[in-house]
């Protein structure tokens, strides 16, 4: 039944299934290669090739060079691949749910309120609770629940008997945001001088604080999420048409939202939490892939997390280079090289932009 | 207040746990080699790598570690509270000297997996703080004895210092920054307090911690006679003249007496083997604001 929403989308704006399938495989060649790329390169000088080359002859690797492979790249290559994924994905997600170009994970309240998660770890610190039982993962944890918090607090100020108001969820989104955002103030008052540029440091994002440790907790989350996400492809091309239009379809437009709201407060907070504030993603990436490929999200929702996995994981190299031995924060290079990229895809085909 | 106590609880905590991580580490590499390849993280650490004449076994250094001016010829691995474990390796240390603070604590986490030694540098901001900071850097080198004779020196010139700036009765606001118009002042447990009290002088305001925005009622109700800033090169900085344009400091007798006192942040507020000269300056320009 919802495929009769795909098929009336693909004859209004052409069917470009064969175009989508063909960026699929050009964006999963990009990720192996990239993700190359991000075990080979960094500022220290340990070689993959010549690694892999002893590890098969069955020579021992030096500690220096496991460390540096094992402990450093790869788990920032991960953590970079479903950041990205998950970032990208999210966007697309409510992109499709609000039918609003802009729409990003910061419109659900996600965004602000893992900042105000964050800031409150960095700065009331050890005078919270469970501070000093969870050490090193207390501002991951506190920032996922900032999001969580927020996000779940703004479904149910927009869900009244059953039914969740998008219009709702868009303005309360605003005001929610507008008060963490000065509960993040209050903080930031009060905050000293090296708590201060913790947390710009953080706002700007980073993936080298990546490990192990927070993978193995993020990794499922992210990834449960991002498989979810793709079965809500063909109800999200029915909310196109309009809910009343969707539900007629027999879409089960509820379950749409709430399951694509629960993904995306999921993922991106996990993501956020660890990797800290990185924008853009979100945005960029799925119109980037709508102008290539068209807005059918059974292909727009794959691609995405395939578009954003390469996109965070090159941004993280040329973090990790342009300055080394010191670290650009990533959101400065998404941002930087994202940006202008972006207006040149948009000056060049103005117009063709649509949802 | 309490923001402040429990970030030095935390900083307690964190040094505590790194120096349990890492005190095995530090024993075997003093007891079998003398590190030669080091990384000097904080400012006022490097200031003693190179007092003790041990610069030679620098590989890098941080952000903040900008004197001498040789020191800036090394290769910098990001600001003091951001190092990335990566870079860290990459100029290949078998040592990280780091001042307490230093983080984040997941890039020291990596770093003691690969069996680097870290040491803790502890902070703080009087003379006690100093000798301590002395002995931890020279140790940590291996070279106590001229540690110990260095921060005897200093302690000399401290105290020297300290006697011969005497007890003054002015008080000075000191301005970290003024953004927009608004005063970033330092508060209680701020290197800028505590030079100004081994200067002799008091901090003009009280009541909060660290550093930061005051109102202009409460510029106008600390009634500083002095103004202390940080020399800035850079252009569009805030000069002396943008403080005294400030309508709250013109009218205190700080501002009525155009009495603004510039030093170099680092120098001022390093508390290392440069305090005595710190405080000798700071007390010679309060002086002269005096007359």
């Amino acid at each position: 039944m919802a495929a009769t929403a795909t098929d009336v989308m693909r004859r209004q704006v052409g069917d470009r299934t064969l175009k989508a399938r063909r960026v699929t495989v050009v964006l999963l060649t990009l990720l192996l290669l990239v993700s190359v790329a991000g075990l080979a390169v960094g500022a220290a000088e340990t070689s993959l090739w010549s690694s892999l080359v002893a590890w098969a002859q069955g020579e021992d690797l030096s500690l220096r060079d496991q460390i540096v492979l094992l402990h450093i790249r790869l788990p920032r290559l991960l953590t970079g691949l479903l950041a990205g994924a998950a970032l990208a994905t999210s966007g697309a997600l409510l992109q499709g749910l609000f039918r609003n170009p802009l729409a990003d994970p910061e419109i659900i309240g996600v965004s602000a309120g893992a900042s105000f998660g964050a800031v409150c770890a960095i700065v009331l610190g050890a005078a919270l609770p469970f501070a000093g039982k969870l050490g090193a993962a207390f501002l991951p944890v506190l920032a996922f629940a900032g999001a969580w918090g927020a996000t779940l607090l703004l479904y149910r100020i927009a869900t009244r008997h059953g039914r969740t108001s998008v219009a709702t969820m868009l303005l309360a989104g605003i005001a929610l945001s507008a008060l963490t955002m000065a509960l993040t103030g209050v903080l930031i008052y009060i905050a000293d001088d090296a708590q201060m540029r913790d947390i710009t440091f953080w706002n700007m994002g980073s993936l080298s604080g990546a490990n192990w440790n927070k993978l193995v907790i993020a990794a499922p989350v992210i990834f449960v999420s991002l498989v979810a996400a793709q079965a809500l492809g063909a109800g999200l091309n029915a909310m196109a048409l309009g809910e009343a239009a969707a539900r007629h379809m027999g879409v089960s437009v509820q379950v749409v939202k709430r399951l694509t709201i629960v993904c995306v407060a999921a993922a991106t907070g996990v993501s956020v939490a660890i990797s800290g504030g990185i924008g853009f993603v979100g945005i960029v990436v799925p119109h980037v892939l709508r102008l290539i490929s068209g807005p059918d999200h059974k292909h727009l929702l794959v691609n995405s997390a395939l578009l954003g996995a390469c996109v965070l994981v090159s941004a993280d190299i040329d973090a990790r280079v342009i300055i080394a031995p010191a670290e650009l924060p990533i959101g400065i290079i998404t941002a930087i090289l994202g940006g202008p990229f972006f207006l040149w895809i948009l000056l060049r085909q103005r117009g063709v932009l649509d949802l | 207040m309490n923001q402040m106590s429990s970030l030095c609880r935390l900083q307690a905590a964190m040094a505590a746990a790194l120096l349990a991580l890492f005190s095995f580490g530090v024993l075997e590499a003093t007891a079998e080699t003398v590190p030669t390849r080091i990384v000097s993280v904080g400012g006022s650490v490097t200031e003693i790598v190179y007092a003790l004449g041990q610069e030679h076994r620098l590989v890098a250094r941080d952000t903040t570690s900008n004197y001498p001016v040789e020191a800036r010829s090394l290769p910098d691995v990001g600001y003091v509270r951001r190092l990335s474990p990566e870079g860290l390796l990459s100029v290949a240390p078998d040592m990280i000297l780091a001042e307490e603070g230093a983080g984040p604590p997941e890039t020291f986490e990596v770093l003691a997996n690969s069996g680097l030694p870290i040491v803790t540098v502890p902070m703080g901001y009087d003379l006690p703080a100093v000798q301590s900071k002395i002995r931890a850097v020279s140790e940590a080198l291996g070279v106590a004895d001229a540690g110990e004779e260095l921060a005897l020196q200093v302690t000399a010139d401290v105290e020297e210092a300290i006697r011969a700036a005497g007890l003054r009765d002015q008080s000075v606001l000191f301005v970290l920054s003024m953004q927009g118009g608004r005063i970033m002042a330092a508060g209680g447990d701020t290197a800028a307090q505590g030079v100004l009290e081994l200067a002799g002088a008091k901090n003009a305001i009280s009541g909060f911690d660290g550093y930061k925005l005051v109102s202009d009622e409460a510029v106008l109700t600390a009634a500083p006679d002095v103004i202390l800033m940080m020399q800035s090169h850079r252009r569009g900085a805030v000069s002396p003249g943008d403080v005294l344009a400030h309508p709250a400091i013109a009218a205190t007798p700080a501002g009525r007496n155009q009495a603004v006192l510039q030093m170099d942040g680092m120098l001022l507020l390093g508390f290392s083997v440069r305090t005595g000269q710190a405080v000798s300056e700071l007390a010679a320009g309060l002086a002269a604001a005096d007359s």
